[in-house]
């Protein structure tokens, strides 16, 4: 289902130079990088780094200095990036009575949940839930639903409308290690399928190693990018995440 | 109005109703319960309860201005001061300054105090104290108007905002990522609150309104599973707890307001038993 409007293998999101300063102090300082289309770029970093608050940026809800610009194969501007994002915990009050349904048709459709939920958006509810391998999920209550549930859940609306980046916070509080897997393999099979530019923060070191096409160390200002090998075996590496870590799961 | 009376005649052959004045609680109390019911599922799922009892109090400085500033409606006096306070709060609590219950508990006592320092003026309070537990016969044929521009206009936002709200409910952040002006929604949410309560405290009261806007709301969320459910039965235990309150209270010779909302609290107390029966 390739909803992306610009296929091209060299499409990307240019960030230069950003910086961004808050109450004084300079939470990202001169941030340079690209997130290339169908590429997984992950984020990587130690609590404090300023991943969140690059998430932030590209989100839109920073003020910040510098450039996020959408650009064509050719260098061209495309006007207006179209942001998804999937937090990393959502904070709502789980008795909450409101189904998966429910949630995701207040943002599939303009008609009010509480008047119902027709049938076109019940069958893109449904269809939006297998397409990231969570069918059967739209009439369970959402405060019942597990972390990794949510997480899907979660991902099914930010992929409404085709996001051209998808952004995506530390998905792995609702996971064990084998559940981040199914994850990780659903997000693969998007940015196959749907040719979109995905970044991903994660301590999970060992996934980053198997699953990302472009590694980013962040401490304020990028330390070092590059394919996961170049980036795990620099020495800004070692010299933030110490000897050994390459394989293991990050402190945080 | 008298056709209207004519049907309710026709409609209620209870001796309570044979008089205007019930009749118009009557019908105040079927403008004023599914408006109460609507707002109330989202004041409960956005934890607003303790938000719109602070508001009920503001009336009090309200009418006090309105005396002050020589304002010759009461009612004009506590839906501009009503409005403006419940933004004010509203904008101090997303500001992060203090957390929302100190906010709110600061904005509670000040407006308590200030109306009271205004209506006690000369040993005036008298005069004022019905406004605290509400009079039926407060009722009139211009406030059943009011009421209906007002239940109209909550339905016509309600049908606009209300996915906005609920997405906003669930998470301010996750929903200022997909683009909604989450400060703006909450604002007019507030402000819609903040009408409803206005135009009705003066028969139910300043000590009671809470309770008939967050009761049916918090009964509904017991039985209900989805969003759709909760606004049903919302609405439903708030026109039930209404109807039979107020005709409690003629029989009984209780304060109406005061009837309404034990009846909502039985509903309440049904609900909390029915709990374990939702799926």
């Amino acid at each position: 289902m390739p909803i992306h409007r610009h296929t091209c293998d060299l499409c990307h999101i240019d960030v230069d130079n950003v910086t961004v300063r808050r109450g004084g102090q300079t939470l990202l300082q001169n941030v340079s990088m690209h997130i290339h289309c169908g590429q997984l770029t992950v984020l990587i970093g130690q609590n404090g780094a300023g991943k969140t608050t690059l998430i932030r940026t590209l989100l839109g809800e920073l003020s910040r200095s510098g450039a996020i610009r959408h650009l064509d194969s050719q260098g061209h501007d495309i006007p207006h990036l179209r942001t998804g994002y999937v937090p990393q915990h959502l904070q709502f009050d789980p008795e909450m009575p409101m189904t998966v349904c429910d949630f995701l048709a207040a943002s599939f459709s303009r008609r009010p949940v509480w008047t119902g939920i027709g049938k076109n958006t019940r069958r893109q509810v449904a269809e939006a839930l297998a397409a990231v391998d969570a069918p059967g999920l739209a009439d369970t209550p959402l405060g019942r639903c597990s972390g990794g549930e949510l997480q899907r859940v979660l991902l099914a609306l930010a992929l409404h409308p085709a996001p051209d980046l998808l952004v995506l916070d530390e998905p792995v509080s609702g996971f064990d290690r084998n559940g981040l897997k199914m994850f990780l393999d659903t997000l693969m099979n998007l940015k196959r399928s749907r040719h979109m530019a995905i970044l991903l923060v994660s301590h999970d070191l060992r996934l980053v190693r198997e699953y990302a096409d472009h590694v980013v160390l962040l401490d304020k200002t990028v330390l070092t990018q590059g394919d996961a090998e170049d980036v795990f075996n620099s020495p800004e590496f070692f010299q933030v995440f110490g000897t050994g870590a390459a394989g293991e799961e990050a402190d945080a | 109005m008298e056709a209207i009376y004519g049907i309710l005649d026709a409609l209620l052959p209870l001796e309570a109703y044979r008089f205007t004045f019930m009749k118009n609680a009557f019908l105040a109390i079927l403008l004023l319960t599914p408006m109460l019911g609507l707002l109330g599922t989202m004041a409960v799922n956005r934890q607003m309860a303790f938000f719109s009892d602070a508001l009920g109090h503001s009336a009090l400085t309200g009418i006090g201005l309105g005396i002050v500033l020589g304002m010759h409606s009461d009612l004009a006096a506590m839906l501009i001061f009503g409005i403006i306070w419940a933004v004010m709060i509203c904008l101090i609590r997303q500001s992060g300054a203090a957390s929302a219950d100190t906010v709110i508990s600061v904005f509670s006592s000040t407006s308590v105090a200030a109306g009271l320092l205004i209506l006690s003026r000369g040993g005036q309070f008298a005069k004022y104290s019905s406004l605290l537990i509400g009079d039926v016969l407060a009722v009139t044929p211009q406030d059943l108007l009011y009421l209906l521009l007002a239940l109209l206009g909550t339905a016509a936002v309600w049908t606009v905002l209300y996915n906005a709200l609920l997405t906003t409910s669930v998470d301010p952040s996750l929903a200022r990522s997909r683009g909604l002006r989450f400060r703006l929604i909450e604002c007019v949410f507030v402000a819609l609150v903040a009408v409803a309560v206005m135009l009705s405290i003066r028969w139910v009261g300043v000590m009671l309104i809470n309770a008939l806007l967050i009761l049916p709301a918090a009964a509904g969320r017991n039985i209900a599973r989805t969003a759709r459910q909760h606004a049903l039965w919302s609405v439903l235990i708030a026109l039930f707890s209404g109807l039979v309150g107020l005709t409690l209270s003629y029989y009984l010779d209780t304060s109406a307001g005061a009837s309404i909302v034990l009846t909502a609290a039985l509903c309440y107390a049904v609900s909390l038993a029915l709990r374990p029966l939702r799926k």
